[in-house]
């Protein structure tokens, strides 16, 4: 699979990874080497075979349905850039 | 008398119990091999004062007599680990300064069976590398040298700084976390002991996720037995998180013999690849002769997908990747750069741009664009589906054998610089990613050396929970092999 | 029945409705951690580092969303599957701190059921369910507080929700009203969702589109997180006019995101995302399949209370009440729940006493909690004190205005029925004796009245009763009333 700049923007943009012009045709041959490499995967043949879901046989346990967490405003704010009257401030979103 | 720093974690036991040295002069002797060696770059920070409460810590519970099974040990934490208190990076800039408010499970453990931190290890940027040069903070340099060579080396990847660390006698041994070979590769390229135990007996919660379904911690050390000391403490089930695997855990210290009588051990053909390097081949040999005259039999054995392991996990893991790495936004902590006049979406794309390395951006641009619309059944569905395949070579595999001997790593430490081409790179994986994806235990243990004196390691991979089996196969190496070569510096 | 449509300047145009109702599950603790849901909380207070998404920290499920939404499927007689699955959803936005939310596409835990429906003119249908998954919520941005800043609260983050998926099946606004209102009241049946849309525990994403009778369907866009009956029901008919307006110009209709606005009444394209949603949902490695068996689906089914539909359905053949009162009496479940107790109260047959207590809950006292501002859980009134009410009423003890005059007090003052009957003297006179005498008085004393009366103006009948009632304090027993009046006129 060749990834053209485009497809690179689109990526990026995506995943929200901020890149220079100059950055996207090296990134383009890059993703399309990778991306050719893996393509070898296609020759198996997969036919009835179930993608893995979990890979040691286990069983999801669940929670009982208790309020045992939480109440730490402090600790939930201690890393934040900006934080502002018990808020995470980031710049204006627009909808 | 043996420098303390030469120790295995068993020595520094008995010396302890015997009140040989105190576990304040156990640390001392390593902080000051940690000032020492600051060359090699292993730490990314260095917590003496926290080390050294620990110890007088463990001193005084050796003096009431109520030690824990590592009390006093010293060693190092992989900086994948969050350490309450203690800046946590995972390598990377975007979190440089992120001050975890919580301990991970593995390392809560380990110090609450009395061990002493050191400091946070440096490694590849959220644990994506083979070579510890995606690290933000500085690549970590081998204690190793090639020959007379002055050219330096890599310690492997991701655990670079665990492998340096431990090889150097800076610490006694040393957390690592193991997605696709990032515990076994760096073990073997500086000629020390690690293994990635099985998915699930080792909490992940609290250690900074790269790829979930692959991740799994482990230990490093200088020796088997100090391996499974470590190991003992560090699994278990853990309730927070849910592919935690609830079954007991054995004392693996105290169940290791050695013993290969009546064991069968099977030799995957699909391993030897087209052009490898024949001192790889001779040293497998060698582990198949050591094998046999333990008393273990030796059984051919295919495992017919394992040349597609490499690119389902390049899939897989980056795609988890990819999600993972979402939540590292600017927003609650961590680096945040905002573009003057910029709205939310613009300090997204500067932020994650600024602070993530080439590396990993690949890597979640690699993941994004196998999980985009259209691409996903082609490339995540088939992966997965390959990886179901993987998975049960294995099992038809373990109808004909009990472990797997394979070498670690298709050959010796490298120099910086000499992989430049990712794909490269990624090859270097080809041994250790297959266990990964079915999530079977392996370890790596130190067997020979390369024609120009460096360190080469051997692999076991066992039944999923057999870490007992996988142990006492590598202690089987351990004792045949007689490995004592130690590194320049 | 002629189909609802929108008049166009070029001819009719048929609507296709389809809802998404996000339905918050009622649980002490979130989905994926153990923090608190009540709503109100200071900011960023009901966060744990798990809903933060702190690095390396991972969900633990909460069982008793899967019990709830389980119950839910159920009682919209759905498709239960046993083994269901958790993916991502992944996007970027500042209230969802993962960078994905973790949601059920591929794999949901309920598949398909039905609603019935019932429109306020009467018409009934049945709207299809074509999935139920569980999903976070995310947290919440405030716009207002800053100049050039966003402030982010996480106390909703994480918070469990249902999806309820409803197939495109809805054909006017009357019957998206109708199906939220629905869905509503068996939500709070089933008690898996407390139902406060003002709160923000339900909300709808509305897709409408448009086409010519007989057509296939059009393009549709979908409304964002409208959080009202009324609103949806708006929605649907701005948005469709709207939508009308833009085909018979010469536009076409784009798929987008729309978000409604109450202010104006009329729906705007939300600041378009340029990458179309490509959200590239995985299944969650953090989690591993949600399995259960079939002992769990019968817990969950014998823990279903009565339905409204099969309740009302029993009030009507059963107890023997009006379609009306039967709707009135299970529309909530607190309310039929009262009503079971004034029924269960008064000790007698049911079919018996129905019809009596039914209209006194209907009118007595409805009339008084909504006079007094009060939700009938909260009423000063206990179904015991209203059937000691309808029994004194039973006896002849008290005639409907004095039970009137009782209730009041009852309302005010919280005492017993007998015991305000006895202190204040308010029992009914069945004494003929008293009657006859009064009725003596006042025929001597309206000859006039007495003489027209037997002239043939019956109407005047009435005047002689409110006469002698007036005369007896309201204390006579009408009936008596009647039949003495009659025979002393005769």
């Amino acid at each position: 699979m060749s990834v053209d700049e485009p497809t690179v923007r689109k990526i990026a943009r995506l995943a929200r990874i901020g890149i220079a012009d100059d950055d996207v045709a090296p990134l383009a041959g890059e993703l399309s080497a990778i991306l050719g490499w893996i393509e070898q995967l296609g020759e198996v043949d997969t036919a009835g075979v179930a993608p893995m879901t979990a890979v040691i046989p286990n069983h999801l346990a669940w929670r009982v349905d208790q309020v045992t967490d939480g109440d730490v405003q402090a600790k939930v704010l201690a890393n934040a850039p900006d934080a502002t009257s018990g808020f995470f401030a980031v710049p204006k979103v627009i909808e | 008398m043996t420098a303390l720093t030469d120790l295995t974690i068993a020595g520094m036991k008995a010396g302890l119990a015997a009140r040989d040295f105190s576990a304040v002069e156990l640390t001392d002797a390593h902080l000051a091999a940690m000032e020492a060696a600051r060359g090699l770059n292993a730490f990314i920070v260095e917590t003496p004062d926290i080390a050294r409460a620990q110890a007088a810590a463990a001193d005084a519970a050796l003096a009431r007599g109520d030690a824990r099974p590592l009390a006093g040990i010293p060693l190092g934490i992989k900086d994948l680990f969050c350490t309450e208190g203690v800046q946590t990076t995972a390598g990377s800039k975007i979190l440089q300064g992120f001050i975890p408010q919580y301990e991970s499970t593995v390392s809560g453990k380990l110090l609450a069976d009395g061990a002493v931190m050191l400091g946070k290890l440096n490694m590849d940027e959220f644990a994506m590398g083979s070579s510890n040069e995606t690290s933000a903070y500085g690549r970590v340099i081998s204690p190793w040298k090639a020959g007379d060579s002055n050219r330096e080396l890599v310690p492997g990847g991701s655990s670079g700084g665990s492998a340096s660390a431990v090889a150097a006698r800076i610490a006694a041994g040393a957390t690592g976390t193991d997605t696709g070979g990032s515990i076994r590769q760096p073990a073997a390229f500086v000629g020390i002991s690690g293994i990635k135990p099985t998915y699930g007996r080792c909490s992940r919660w609290g250690v900074v996720a790269f790829a979930s379904s692959l991740d799994q911690a482990g230990p490093m050390a200088r020796s088997v037995a100090d391996c499974a000391l470590m190991l003992t403490s560090m699994c278990g089930y853990d309730a927070k998180d849910s592919t935690s695997l609830n079954v007991p855990v054995p004392d693996f210290a105290a169940g290791l013999t050695g013993d290969m009588r009546g064991r069968r051990i099977g030799i995957p053909r699909e391993y030897r690849l087209d052009g490898m390097d024949p001192t790889i081949i001779a040293l497998w040999e060698q582990g198949i002769a050591w094998m046999k005259d333990a008393g273990a039999e030796i059984v051919e054995v295919s495992l017919p997908h394992t040349k597609y392991a490499l690119p389902a996990y390049y899939i897989i893991a980056p795609a988890e990747a990819s999600s993972n790495l979402a939540r590292y936004d600017g927003v609650r902590y961590g680096l945040r750069v905002t573009p003057p006049g910029g709205n939310l979406a613009d300090m997204y794309s500067a932020t994650r741009a600024a602070g993530f390395g080439t590396e990993v951006k690949r890597r979640i641009m690699i993941g994004t664009y196998v999980l985009s619309a259209g691409f996903y059944d082609a490339y995540y569905t088939q992966a997965q589906k390959v990886r179901t395949l993987i998975a049960r070579d294995f099992e038809r595999a373990w109808e004909q054998c009990d472990l797997l001997l394979t070498p670690t790593a298709p050959s010796a430490a490298f120099a910086f610089g000499d992989k430049a081409d990712p794909l490269e790179m990624y090859l270097n994986d080809v041994f250790t990613v297959p266990s990964s994806l079915a999530g079977l235990p392996a370890m790596s243990v130190p067997a020979g050396l390369s024609a120009d004196g460096l360190p080469l390691g051997l692999q076991i991979i066992g039944r999923p929970l057999d870490e007992a089996g996988v142990l006492d196969a590598g202690l089987a190496i351990e004792r045949a092999a007689g490995f004592t070569a130690r590194p320049g510096r | 029945m002629k189909p609802w449509t929108v008049k166009g300047a070029t001819g009719d145009w048929e609507i296709v409705v389809g809802l998404e109702v996000h339905a918050q599950v009622t649980a002490q603790s979130k989905l994926f951690s153990g923090a608190a849901t009540t709503f109100g909380a200071e900011p960023n207070s009901q966060v744990s580092l798990v809903d933060a998404a702190m690095p390396g920290m991972l969900p633990v499920l909460n069982g008793e969303c899967v019990r709830q939404a389980v119950r839910t499927g159920l009682a919209l007689g759905a498709q239960i599957n046993k083994w269901s699955r958790f993916d991502r959803k992944n996007y970027f936005y500042a209230d969802l701190p993962q960078g994905y939310q973790i949601s059920q596409l591929y794999h949901p835990i309920v598949g398909e059921g039905e609603l019935a429906i019932e429109t306020e003119d009467g018409a009934r249908t049945v709207v299809g369910i074509e999935r139920i998954h569980l999903e976070q919520d995310a947290g919440k941005s405030v716009h207002d507080l800053h100049p050039t800043m966003s402030y982010v609260d996480l106390n909703r983050s994480g918070c469990a929700l249902m999806e309820i998926v409803s197939k495109p099946d809805i054909r006017s606004p009357a019957e998206a009203g109708a199906y939220v209102a629905a869905l509503r009241q068996l939500l709070r049946y089933v008690g898996s969702c407390d139902g406060n849309m003002d709160e923000g525990s339900m909300r709808a994403d509305v897709n409408v589109s448009v086409r010519r009778a007989g057509e296939p369907f059009g393009t549709r866009t979908e409304t964002k997180n409208v959080n009202s009956v009324r609103f949806i029901m708006q929605t649907v008919e701005v948005e469709a006019k709207r939508q009308v307006g833009v085909i018979e110009g010469g536009g076409s209709i784009v798929q987008e995101t729309r978000l409604f606005d109450p202010g104006s009444g009329t729906t705007r394209s939300m600041r378009s995302k340029e990458d179309a949603h490509d959200y590239r949902y995985f299944p969650d490695p953090d989690l591993l399949p949600v399995e259960f068996d079939d002992a769990f689906v019968g817990d969950c089914l014998a823990s279903l209370p009565e339905l409204p539909v099969a309740k009302r359905a029993r009030y009507e053949s059963v107890l023997g009440l009006s379609p009306y009162l039967s709707a009135v009496l299970t529309a909530e479940k607190d309310t039929a729940a009262w009503f079971e107790a004034l029924l269960a109260a008064t000790g007698k047959p049911e079919a018996e006493i129905a019809l009596r207590a039914a209209n006194w809950v209907s009118s007595d006292l409805f009339g008084a909690l909504k006079r007094l501002g009060l939700d009938i859980t909260a009423s000063p009134v206990s179904p015991a004190a209203g059937a000691e009410l309808l029994a004194l009423q039973a006896d002849g003890t008290l005639s409907g205005p004095l039970a009137k005059q009782v209730f009041e007090i009852m309302l005010e003052t919280g005492e017993a029925p007998a015991a305000i009957v006895e202190a204040r003297g308010l029992k009914q006179v069945t004494d003929t004796g008293a009657i006859d005498a009064a009725i003596a008085a006042i025929i001597a004393a309206n000859a006039d009245k007495v003489a027209q009366y037997k002239g043939g103006k019956e109407a005047l009948f009435g005047f002689f009763v409110g006469q002698t009632m007036k005369a007896m304090a309201g204390k006579a027993n009408p009936a008596a009333v009647n039949e003495r009046l009659k025979a002393a006129l005769a």
